[in-house]
C-alpha cells in the first residue's frame, strides 16, 4: 500500500489505537496484581452515564465536558463501590456489580429520555467507538508528517490520547517505588509512611483518566480488554515487575496493530468488501495473545503451586 | 514542649516514656464489636529483646500493627523514642507475617530487600551500587546471599521469612518489630533468625517479637510482655515469665503438654 | 396508566413480559444468591458478555441455512453455547495459570464481547436492515416483541425456576461449605457447573428483556439486598427471590406505563432502590444501625478506660473520655472524680481483678471466653461465684457488686 493511501486513512487510527492500548495496559498491570482488574470493567461501564450527564448539563457534544463527565462518573463509581463495600460489609466483586450496573442503567435511561436525535450519542458508539473514522484528511503521504499545515489537521483525539499517555507514564514513573511496594506488601508500605489508601485511589483515578481518553477514541470494550489482557499475558512471560510492564506494552502495541490491520484489510483478503470493527478486533487479538501466553508462556503457572495437568 | 505533650495526650508523669523505643498508652483496638486489644499500656525497654506472648486471638499482632499505625486504634497513644510515630518512621523496621503477602508477585529476592530502602531513596533517588551492596550484605547476614536473583515464589517458607528479615536489616533501624517470625519455619531458619536478632541486640538495637512458642522464651528473650486482650504482665523474663502469669494469660487454653514443658523450663 | 400496568391491563404482550420479568427476577435472585455466597458474583458478568458471539454466529448460521436468522430459540441456543465456552475458558485460566479469578473474568468478558462486536459488524455488512435488531440483545428490547418470543421467555423463566427448586439442597451445601459437602458425597464440581448452568439459563432468558450488559444486575443486586435482612441462608434465598421478582414485576410495569422507559434499566433501577433502602435502614447490618452501634461501643470503651484510669489515679488526656465522664457526672469540670465516679471506678477496677482470676481459672473457661474488657461480671457469673472469687482476692468486701 502506498503512503498516499496509508498515511491519511490508516496512520492516525492505528496510532490512536496504539496509544490508547498502552495508556490502559500500563495501569492495568497494577490493577491485575492488586486483584482489582474489574475496576477497569466498572469504569468503562460508568463512562456512559458520565457523558450523558455532561451532555444534559452543557447541551453540546464537546470533548472536554464529556471527558470531565466521564472522569467524574468514574470517581463517583469508585467512591460508591468503596462505600458500599465498607458500610455494607459486602465483598468487592458484588459491590462493584451493584454500582456499575446501576449507573449504566441510569445512563441508558437518561439517554432514552433525552432528545439526542440531533447529535451523535448512542450506546453502541459508547461501547465500541469508531476508531476507523479518525482519519487525517489533510495528509497526502509520508511527506505530510513534516508539513505544518497538514499536521494542524491531525485528529484532535490523537493529541488528547498522547497527552493522557504522557500523564499515565509520568504517574507510574514518579510513583513506581511506592506503587510496587504497596501492591506487594501494603502493611510494610504503611510502616514506611506511605499513604497506601491515597495511592490506591490515585491509581484508580489515573486508570479512569486513561479509560476516558481511550474511550473517547475507541469505545469502552477495548478499554476493558487493554486493562486486563496485555498485563495478564505479560504475567505469564516474566517474573519481574519491570519485565511484566515491558511485555504488557509490547502486547498492547501488537494487539492494536494486528487488530487494526486485520479489521481493515482482513475482510478484503477474504473477498468481502467492508471492514469490521477495529475495536472489537483489537480486543479479540489481545485475547488470542493471552491464550497463547497462557498456554506456552514460560512463567504461566503459579510458583510453588502444583502444576495441574 | 509540655503543651505539645499534653495535646498529644502523653502522660508527663511517666518518666520511662521519654526514652522508651516504643511506648503504648491506653491502646484499644477493635474489629467490630469486640476489642482485640483493650486499654493496653506497654513500655519497651531500650536495647532489650522483648517477646509479646499470649494465646491465639489475644491481640498480639493487632497490638504490633496498631503501634505501627497499620490498623487504626479506637483510642490510645503511641510514642517511638519519646516522639510521635510519624516523626520516627525512619527508625523502625517491621517484619510482617509471611502469609500477609502474595508470594506469586513478580519480583526477585533482591528487589524485596531493596524495598526496605525506599524511604531513604525517596521517589526518584538513584539506586547506587552502595545500596545494592547494603541489600546483598543484609541477605548474606541471613544466609540468603546466593538467592538474590531468585523469584520470591520459588523460596521455601523459611527462606521467605529470612528475606523479610533481610529487608528489615537493610533499613538499618533502631527498633525492630517482628510478627511471628518463627511460625512455620524450619529449624535452620529459626537458628539463623535468632542469631541475627541477638547480634542486633548486641549492637544496641531494640527488638520486639510476637512469639508463640513458650518453650523458647527463656532462651531467646530477656523481656516478655504477656497479653490476653489486656496486659497481663510485663518485665524481665525472670520476673514476668512465671507460671502464675502464664495461667492468667492463657487460662484453660494452655495444653497439658505445654504446661509440662514449661514446668521443666521454669524449674 | 401505571395502575393499569401494575394490574396487567396493558394487553397481552405487556402482560406476558411482566410475567416473564417476574419469573426471571425470581430465578435470577435465587440463582444469584448461591453465586454471591460462593463469592463469585462477577462470574455472571463474564458469562453474560460471552453470549454475544454465540448470538451472532447463530444468526449467521441460520441465514446461511436459508432462514431469516431471527428465530429467538435459535439465537438463545447460540448464546448459551458461547456462554458455556466462555465459562470453560474462565475455569481453565484460573485453574491452570497464575491469573486470579478477577483477571480471568475480565479477560473472558472483554475478548468474547470484542469478538461479538466484530461479528456484529460482519452481520451489518451482509446487508443493511438484516441484522434484525441484534443490538437489542445488548440492552434488551421488549418493544414490538412477538407473542411467541414473550412466551419463550415466560416458559424459560418458569423452567429455570423449576430447575432451581430441584437442585437447591446440594447447591446450598456447596455454597456454604464445599469441603463438608464433598465429605457428604456431594459432587462439588458438578454442582458448581450446574450452578453456572443456571446462571447461564437466567442470562439467556433475560437477554431479550434486560439485555446482556444489565442481566448481571439481577443476579447480584437482589442477593446483596437480601443479605442485609437476615443471617440465615434459606431466608437469604427466599428474600432474594422475592426482591428479584418484585423488581422484575414493578420494572416491567413501570416501563410499560410510559414511552421511553426501557424495561431493562428500569428493572435494574428498581432493584437498586430496594438495595439502597436496605443498606440504610436494615436492622443489624444496615448502615444507620451500624453507626449507632459503633458510637455506643466507642462510648463504652472510653468510659470504661476512663474509670480504670480514675481508679488507678492516672490522669486522663483523651478529650472524648473526659467529656463522657463529665456528662455522666463521674468527674467534675476540673477533672476530679465525684463520689459516684470514685465508686464506679473502684467497682471497675475490682471487676478487672475478678476477671483476671476468672480468666486464669480453668473451671471458668466458658465465662472467660466472654471477656471483652467491657462486660459487667454480674452478667456472666452468679452472685455466689463472684463471692467465691472475691474471697480469693481478699481485701474489702463492701464494694458494691
Amino acid at each position: 500500500m502506498s503512503g498516499s493511501e496509508f498515511v491519511p486513512l490508516s496512520l492516525t487510527p492505528m496510532l490512536i489505537g496504539i496509544l490508547a492500548a498502552v495508556a490502559c495496559a500500563l495501569p492495568g498491570n497494577f490493577l491485575v496484581l492488586r486483584r482489582q482488574a474489574l475496576i477497569g470493567d466498572a469504569i468503562s461501564h460508568v463512562v456512559l452515564p458520565g457523558i450523558v450527564v455532561a451532555f444534559l448539563l452543557t447541551g453540546v457534544i464537546a470533548a472536554w465536558p464529556m471527558m470531565l463527565g466521564a472522569a467524574g462518573a468514574a470517581v463517583v463509581a469508585v467512591i460508591l463501590i468503596e462505600a458500599i463495600r465498607r458500610l455494607g460489609r459486602i465483598e468487592p466483586g458484588a459491590a462493584m456489580g451493584v454500582v456499575f450496573t446501576t449507573m449504566f442503567a441510569a445512563g441508558v435511561l437518561l439517554l432514552e429520555q433525552t432528545d439526542t436525535s440531533t447529535v451523535h450519542l448512542d450506546v453502541e458508539h459508547a461501547l465500541y467507538g469508531n476508531l476507523e473514522s479518525l482519519i487525517w484528511l489533510d495528509a497526502t503521504g509520508w511527506a505530510s508528517l513534516l508539513d505544518p499545515v497538514a499536521l494542524a489537521g491531525l485528529p484532535v483525539e490523537l493529541s488528547r490520547i498522547l497527552v493522557t499517555l504522557v500523564a499515565v507514564v509520568g504517574f507510574i514513573w514518579l510513583f513506581w517505588r511506592p506503587l510496587k511496594l504497596s501492591t506487594f506488601d501494603e502493611g510494610f508500605a504503611r510502616t514506611l509512611g506511605i499513604r497506601t489508601n491515597l495511592l490506591g485511589l490515585a491509581l484508580v483515578i489515573v486508570a479512569a483518566v486513561a479509560a476516558v481518553a481511550a474511550f473517547d477514541a475507541v469505545g469502552s470494550i477495548i478499554v476493558i480488554a487493554m486493562f486486563i489482557c496485555p498485563p495478564a499475558a505479560a504475567r505469564m512471560m516474566t517474573n519481574t515487575l519491570e519485565g511484566q510492564v515491558g511485555w504488557s506494552v509490547i502486547f498492547a502495541i501488537l494487539s492494536a496493530v494486528l487488530g487494526y490491520v486485520l479489521a481493515g484489510y482482513g475482510p478484503m483478503w477474504l473477498g468481502a468488501r467492508d471492514a469490521v470493527s477495529a475495536a472489537g478486533m483489537i480486543a479479540t487479538i489481545s485475547g488470542l495473545i493471552l491464550a497463547l501466553a497462557a498456554r506456552f508462556g514460560p512463567c504461566r503457572t503459579r510458583s510453588g503451586a502444583p502444576v495441574q495437568v | 514542649m509540655i503543651e505539645l505533650a499534653v495535646r498529644e495526650g502523653i502522660r508527663l508523669s511517666d518518666e520511662s516514656i521519654t526514652d522508651s523505643p516504643l511506648a503504648v498508652r491506653g491502646l484499644t483496638v477493635s474489629y467490630g464489636q469486640k476489642p482485640a486489644v483493650f486499654s493496653v499500656d506497654m513500655t519497651v525497654q531500650p536495647g532489650a529483646m522483648t517477646a509479646i506472648i499470649g494465646p491465639n486471638g489475644a491481640g498480639k499482632s493487632t497490638l504490633l500493627k496498631a503501634a505501627l499505625g497499620i490498623v487504626k486504634p479506637l483510642s490510645g497513644q503511641v510514642t517511638v523514642f519519646g516522639r510521635p510515630l510519624e516523626e520516627q518512621r525512619a527508625r523502625i523496621a517491621y517484619v510482617p507475617q509471611r502469609a500477609s503477602v502474595d508470594w506469586d508477585f513478580p519480583t526477585r529476592v533482591i528487589d524485596v530487600v531493596l524495598m526496605g530502602l525506599y524511604r531513604e531513596l525517596g521517589l526518584l533517588g538513584r539506586l547506587s551500587a552502595r545500596h545494592k551492596a547494603r541489600a546483598l550484605d543484609s541477605l548474606a547476614r541471613v544466609g540468603m546471599h546466593d538467592f538474590a536473583n531468585r523469584q520470591i515464589g520459588q523460596l521455601s517458607g523459611g527462606q521467605q521469612q529470612r528475606v523479610f528479615l533481610a529487608r528489615a536489616l537493610a533499613q538499618e533501624a533502631d527498633l525492630y518489630l517482628l510478627d511471628e517470625p518463627f511460625a512455620g519455619v524450619d529449624a535452620a531458619t529459626e537458628k539463623a533468625i535468632i542469631s541475627v536478632l541477638k547480634s542486633l541486640k548486641k549492637a544496641g538495637r531494640t527488638v520486639v517479637v510476637v512469639h508463640h512458642d513458650l518453650a523458647t522464651v527463656t532462651d531467646y528473650f530477656d523481656h516478655v510482655f504477656l497479653i490476653n486482650t489486656r496486659r497481663v504482665a510485663e518485665g524481665p523474663v525472670a520476673e514476668a515469665f512465671t507460671a502464675d502469669h502464664l495461667q492468667a494469660a492463657y487460662g484453660g487454653r494452655l495444653a497439658t503438654a505445654q504446661v509440662d514443658q514449661l514446668a521443666r523450663v521454669l524449674g | 396508566m401505571l395502575r393499569d400496568a401494575l394490574l396487567l391491563q396493558l394487553g397481552y404482550n405487556a402482560t406476558l413480559v411482566a410475567v416473564g420479568a417476574t419469573l426471571l427476577g425470581i430465578s435470577a435472585g435465587v440463582t444469584g444468591t448461591f453465586l454471591f455466597l460462593r463469592k463469585r458474583a462477577l462470574v455472571s458478568d463474564a458469562i453474560s458478555h460471552a453470549t454475544l458471539p454465540g448470538i451472532c454466529l447463530a444468526f449467521l448460521l441460520m441465514v446461511a441455512l436459508g432462514g431469516d436468522g431471527r428465530s429467538l430459540p435459535g439465537l438463545l441456543a447460540g448464546s448459551a453455547l458461547s456462554a458455556w465456552i466462555g465459562l470453560l475458558c474462565l475455569n481453565w485460566l484460573t485453574r491452570n495459570t497464575r491469573l486470579a479469578e478477577d483477571a480471568a473474568i475480565g479477560a473472558v468478558l472483554s475478548v468474547f464481547f470484542g469478538f461479538g462486536i466484530v461479528l456484529l459488524t460482519v452481520i451489518q455488512t451482509l446487508g443493511a436492515g438484516r441484522q434484525a435488531g441484534l443490538e437489542g440483545f445488548l440492552l434488551g428490547s421488549t418493544a414490538g416483541m412477538l407473542w411467541a418470543d414473550a412466551l419463550v421467555i415466560a416458559l424459560g423463566g418458569a423452567a429455570t425456576l423449576a430447575l432451581i427448586l430441584l437442585i437447591r439442597r446440594p447447591m446450598t451445601l456447596v455454597a456454604f461449605d464445599p469441603e463438608y459437602a464433598a465429605a457428604r458425597g456431594v459432587p462439588v464440581h458438578r454442582v458448581d457447573l450446574a450452578m453456572m448452568g443456571l446462571v447461564m439459563a437466567v442470562t439467556v432468558v433475560g437477554l431479550k428483556i434486560v439485555g446482556l450488559i444489565l442481566i448481571v444486575a439481577l443476579l447480584i443486586i437482589p442477593p446483596v439486598t437480601a443479605r442485609f435482612w437476615t443471617e440465615r441462608s434459606d431466608r437469604v434465598v427466599l428474600l432474594s427471590g422475592l426482591t428479584g421478582g418484585l423488581a422484575g414485576y414493578l420494572g416491567a410495569a413501570i416501563s410499560a406505563s410510559a414511552p421511553n422507559l426501557p424495561t431493562g434499566p428500569i428493572i435494574v433501577l428498581v432493584a437498586f432502590a430496594f438495595f439502597a433502602l436496605s443498606l440504610l435502614v436494615a436492622p443489624g447490618r444496615g448502615v444507620l444501625a451500624a453507626l449507632l452501634r459503633h458510637f455506643r461501643f466507642q462510648r463504652r470503651v472510653h468510659l470504661r478506660q476512663g474509670l480504670l484510669a480514675l481508679a488507678q489515679g492516672q490522669p486522663i488526656f483523651e478529650q472524648l473520655t473526659l467529656r463522657l465522664l463529665r456528662r455522666a457526672d463521674l468527674v467534675r469540670a476540673d477533672g476530679v472524680a465525684t463520689d459516684a465516679g470514685r465508686a464506679r471506678a473502684a467497682k471497675a477496677l475490682r471487676d478487672e481483678t475478678r476477671w483476671q482470676i476468672v480468666r486464669a481459672d480453668q473451671t471458668h473457661e466458658a465465662a472467660a471466653a466472654l471477656y471483652d474488657g467491657l462486660r459487667d461480671i454480674e452478667t456472666v457469673l452468679t452472685r455466689d461465684q463472684i463471692a467465691e472469687i472475691d474471697s480469693r482476692i481478699g481485701g474489702p468486701q463492701e464494694v458494691p457488686a
